[in-house]
């Protein structure tokens, strides 16, 4: 009894520790400003919410129904309580001084306006906390597809509130009026969505989707899509992705046009980190390289000889890779982790020399260079979003062929089995160099094409764009998605890349994000959110016992799997 | 057959690697030689770039040395160790600048000093050993990948959240008054970091070699496991690895911001690759190492662009520091991963 109580305490504080850093980076204050559901439910209580419910969750899983909701309510409860210490720290000391976050606005957000000296706000935030922490503690007590229902449920209605401008425009009027208001969604409207999502995912997770077969054990397989329901499948997100700048609006189109150009990086990128094992932190080099070649042959202000954009691609495609062949050779020989400061060092050089005065002449310097041509068909040039938009669909859809044909290839197995084992890979006779240096200029290849392609689709390059972020950003991705997953990119892409550019309060704590995000997912989920299944047998090779002897293809471990399947 | 077996196996990516090394020296010896003969210099004005260097080599030694046993510990590479010497000095800029205000600062400049040394070096550890407890003792049997995006992570969190906390402003530190004015046509500020940082090295070296807890990180760094039977607690000396790698990190803070007069959340990002480029440079592992390292390194970078690139008629060569920084850590990371005084324990962990 005791002991359960004791880890309720500690979650709590543990969760009142994580609400105080949230509040005192200014996100809680930040995201307060959006409303989402009815004129109460902001973005930041939402935020404050979220912290509860995880930390009671957490604190409340594995224990007896009883225990659990204590459990939840105790922990919530501290959360509130830490929140109006915080308030009523702010309010006694002028900490502002100091902390930039702490504002006066902050303390009436966590007094619910009532202010400190209100002794019923001070009361309010520990009521609403425990009583939130006993709800989540409760969900911990549910079985697992009502957890999974309700909380998809609850995501993906705050994710339709969040995106509330976008789906105004999309909608008829008469629609879109039941459900959004000016600033976010009616309290009708979203009860609604909540149980229609409620009610679909809950049917979706009792029955399936038709045609995919559930996984024999969830923990280490995927379902799999029977036959012609794979086509069924693969024809409507076809459709879905060729009629989508018709009707999806210019920012959405923009947005998607950056979502795919980081699409064609993260995949470029798994071949590098994913496949061969090779953490390249100075991807952005690359891609600098196809943008900066892309402005360098097509920009009259550079070349008294423009060329058009499509002799130039090619061009810069191959200069990345190039200059892949060249950045790999020296750094081939380290050990992983050398390697990465090593790239990392060579993506700073690059960028330092494009920004400096000394290469001003060739490079513009800070300025960079403008007027670089768009896409030309005849006499159509391709210089809207919603045309570039097919390009880069087109540009997805190569590299992904041309990641997914490696993946399988005698090539891709040399990589997984170098990621593996080097020594053994070499001794099984892969040429190790031959092999890592096609990984680094494969990958540098399609870093180069999309670097390419967002030159002329921007029109200019400067050095601004090309800083380590976009390595980061690149990284974040692929291991959000699952290192060495293609659909994985995707998620990763669309998660990382699509959201962010969607939510205008979050530009400033998305790097903060990102980097939360990468020591949880690494600390709790290493394989990521769509794994390859390799992978995450390797990652669990303690937790998850190894699948039934019945199916002998899946009880190899990954080391004999890869490297047996290159001898052939 | 036999004549192909005298043939020599050139490994043509070696070949290519030792063509672009030697080449660079060529450019290096023609820029110097050229610089010398010009006379664009004077013998004051290089005696100052020296003496620069090694201030800021210096510093950088400092924060070396948490890369460098952190390293020997556990063999990773805590990338967030620069925003562990961000942090400090960050926060410590707070008191000097309420101690500037009353005017404290100038009547009792030394005390003041060595309040603002503390505050940084003990948010540094703190902040060291936060990042020890929450990010990387549950990954220690990890595979290095993971620990190391794990370090990546945690670096640009630290960076955002003290962007979040203090805003993202650049922030001036006050000025010392007693640290104004030059000895010899050299700056006092200077001659105060560089002794400052020397004689924490020297500090640390004792701590390490004579106490008890010297002898357990020396022990944990030689083998772990044997150094837990022999009844080391290595949790516990693992965590004060960090934590002195966080004190030494948090005076380096405060000596960086005597040089520079300014803090910024950004700010320990390039020095915590330049810091690492010195242990590296010395022999990661390897405390000595790690010293020379930054001495090295901080001259090189101080002399290095009016030395070899003027010479060479490249202009404003100066923006190009970092590239020569950048350029030696990766020319040392291929053709000497051992670094100048030899890595420790290079053979167990290569």
């Amino acid at each position: 009894m005791t002991a359960g109580l004791r880890s309720a305490v500690q979650a709590g504080l543990l969760g009142g520790l994580v609400a105080w850093h949230a509040s005192l980076v200014g996100m809680i204050e930040a995201f307060h400003n959006r409303r989402l559901i009815g004129d109460t439910i902001t973005l930041g209580y939402i935020w404050l919410a979220g912290i509860v419910i995880l930390t009671a969750y957490l604190a409340a899983r594995h224990k007896p129904p009883r225990m659990a909701l204590l459990s939840g309510g105790i922990a919530g409860g501290i959360i509130g309580l830490s929140l109006v210490l915080l308030a009523f720290l702010i309010n006694t000391f002028d900490l502002r001084a100091i902390l930039n976050a702490a504002t006066p606005n902050l303390v009436e957000l966590i007094t619910f306006n009532l202010g400190v000296t209100n002794p019923l706000g001070d009361f309010l935030p520990i009521v609403v906390g425990a009583c939130v922490g006993v709800v989540a503690g409760g969900l911990a007590v549910l079985p697992g597809t009502w957890q999974r229902t309700i909380a998809t449920a609850l995501v993906v209605t705050i994710m339709i509130a969040l995106l509330r401008d976008i789906f105004v425009a999309l909608l008829p009027d008469s629609v879109g009026g039941f459900f959004f208001t000016s600033r976010g969604m009616t309290i009708p409207g979203a009860l609604f969505l909540l149980i229609v999502m409620g009610v679909l995912v809950w049917l979706v997770a009792s029955y399936g989707l038709p045609g995919v077969q559930p996984a024999a054990d969830a923990a280490t397989g995927t379902g799999r899509l029977e036959e012609p329901w794979k086509i069924v499948y693969l024809a409507v997100a076809a459709a879905f992705l060729l009629t989508f700048p018709l009707w999806s609006g210019q920012f959405l189109t923009n947005v998607t046009v950056f979502v795919g150009l980081y699409i064609i990086m993260g995949l470029g990128l798994s071949l590098v980190i994913g496949f061969a094992g090779m953490l390249d932190l100075g991807y952005v080099a690359f891609y600098a390289i196809g943008a900066y070649t892309m402005a360098l042959l097509t920009s009259p202000e550079v070349n008294p000889a423009p060329w058009s954009f499509w002799a130039a691609l090619p061009v810069a495609m191959l200069t990345a890779f190039l200059a892949g062949v060249m950045l790999g050779m020296p750094v081939l020989r380290m050990r992983g982790d050398y390697l990465a400061i090593a790239t990392l060092g060579f993506g700073e050089i690059i960028r330092i020399l494009a920004l400096s005065d000394s290469l001003k002449p060739f490079m513009g310097g800070a300025q960079g260079i403008t007027r670089i041509a768009s896409p030309q068909i005849g006499n159509l040039v391709l210089d809207s979003p919603e045309q570039i938009y097919y390009l880069v669909l087109i540009g997805c859809v190569i590299a992904w062929f041309v990641a997914a044909r490696l993946k399988t290839s005698r090539l891709g197995r040399a990589w997984m089995a170098i990621r593996e084992d080097e020594d053994v890979a070499q001794a099984m006779g892969i040429n190790r160099v031959t092999a890592k240096l096609l990984a680094f200029a494969i990958g540098a290849l399609l870093g180069g094409m999309s670097g390419a392609i967002f030159a002329s689709f921007v029109g200019s390059v400067v050095p601004l764009s090309f800083a380590l972020l976009v390595s980061i950003n690149v990284l974040a991705l692929i291991i959000v998605g699952g290192m060495g997953s293609l659909p994985g990119v995707l998620v990763g892409a669309l998660v990382l890349v699509g959201l962010p550019e969607l939510l205008r309060e979050f530009s400033d704590y998305r790097l903060l994000v990102y980097g939360a995000v990468l020591v949880v997912m690494m600390l709790f989920r290493p394989e990521g959110l769509w794994p390859e299944a390799v992978h995450r047998r390797e990652l669990h090779k303690e937790t998850v016992p190894l699948p039934e002897t019945t199916e002998p293809v899946t009880t190899s471990t990954s080391v004999s799997t890869s490297t047996s399947s290159v001898k052939d | 057959m036999t004549a192909s077996r005298w043939k020599w196996r050139v490994d043509y990516s070696q070949l290519v690697v030792w063509g672009i090394g030697v080449l660079l020296l060529i450019l290096v010896l023609i820029g110097s030689v050229t610089t010398l003969l010009e006379g664009r210099y004077t013998l004051t004005q290089w005696r100052d770039f020296v003496i620069f260097g090694l201030a800021q080599g210096s510093i950088y030694a400092l924060i070396a040395l948490g890369y460098t046993m952190v390293y020997g510990v556990l063999g990773l590479i805590n990338f967030a160790h620069g925003e562990v010497f961000m942090g400090g000095a960050f926060t410590a800029f707070f008191l000097a600048d309420a101690l500037a205000r009353n005017g404290i600062l100038d009547q009792y400049p030394l005390l003041s000093l060595l309040a603002v040394v503390a505050l940084s070096a003990a948010v540094s550890t703190m902040l060291a050993l936060a990042l020890e407890r929450i990010a990387y003792r549950r990954l220690r049997r990890a595979p290095r990948l993971v620990s190391l995006i794990t370090a990546i992570g945690a670096s640009f969190f630290l960076q955002y959240t003290f962007r979040g906390l203090y805003g993202s402003g650049l922030k001036s530190y006050p000025s010392v008054d007693v640290l104004q004015g030059s000895v010899f046509g050299i700056q006092r500020s200077v001659i105060v970091v560089f002794i400052g940082a020397m004689a924490m090295l020297a500090l640390l070296y004792l701590f390490i070699q004579r106490t008890k807890i010297g002898r357990a990180i020396r022990a944990v760094s030689e083998d772990i496991e044997t150094a837990a039977l022999m009844g080391v607690n290595v949790n516990a000396t693992i965590a004060s690895t960090f934590a002195i790698g966080g004190v030494m990190a948090g005076v380096a803070g405060v000596l960086y911001a005597l040089i520079f007069r300014q803090v910024h959340f950004f700010m320990g990002f390039i020095p915590g690759i330049k810091a690492f480029t010195a242990a590296v440079l010395g022999g990661i592992g390897n405390l000595p190492g790690a010293a020379v390292g930054g001495l090295f390194l901080g001259i090189v970078e101080s002399v290095g662009p009016s030395l070899f690139l003027e010479g060479l008629g490249i202009p404003a060569a100066h923006q190009l520091k970092d590239v020569i920084a950048f350029l030696m850590l990766v020319l040392v990371l291929i053709f000497r991963p051992t670094g100048i005084l030899g890595e420790r324990l290079s053979t167990k962990r290569a």
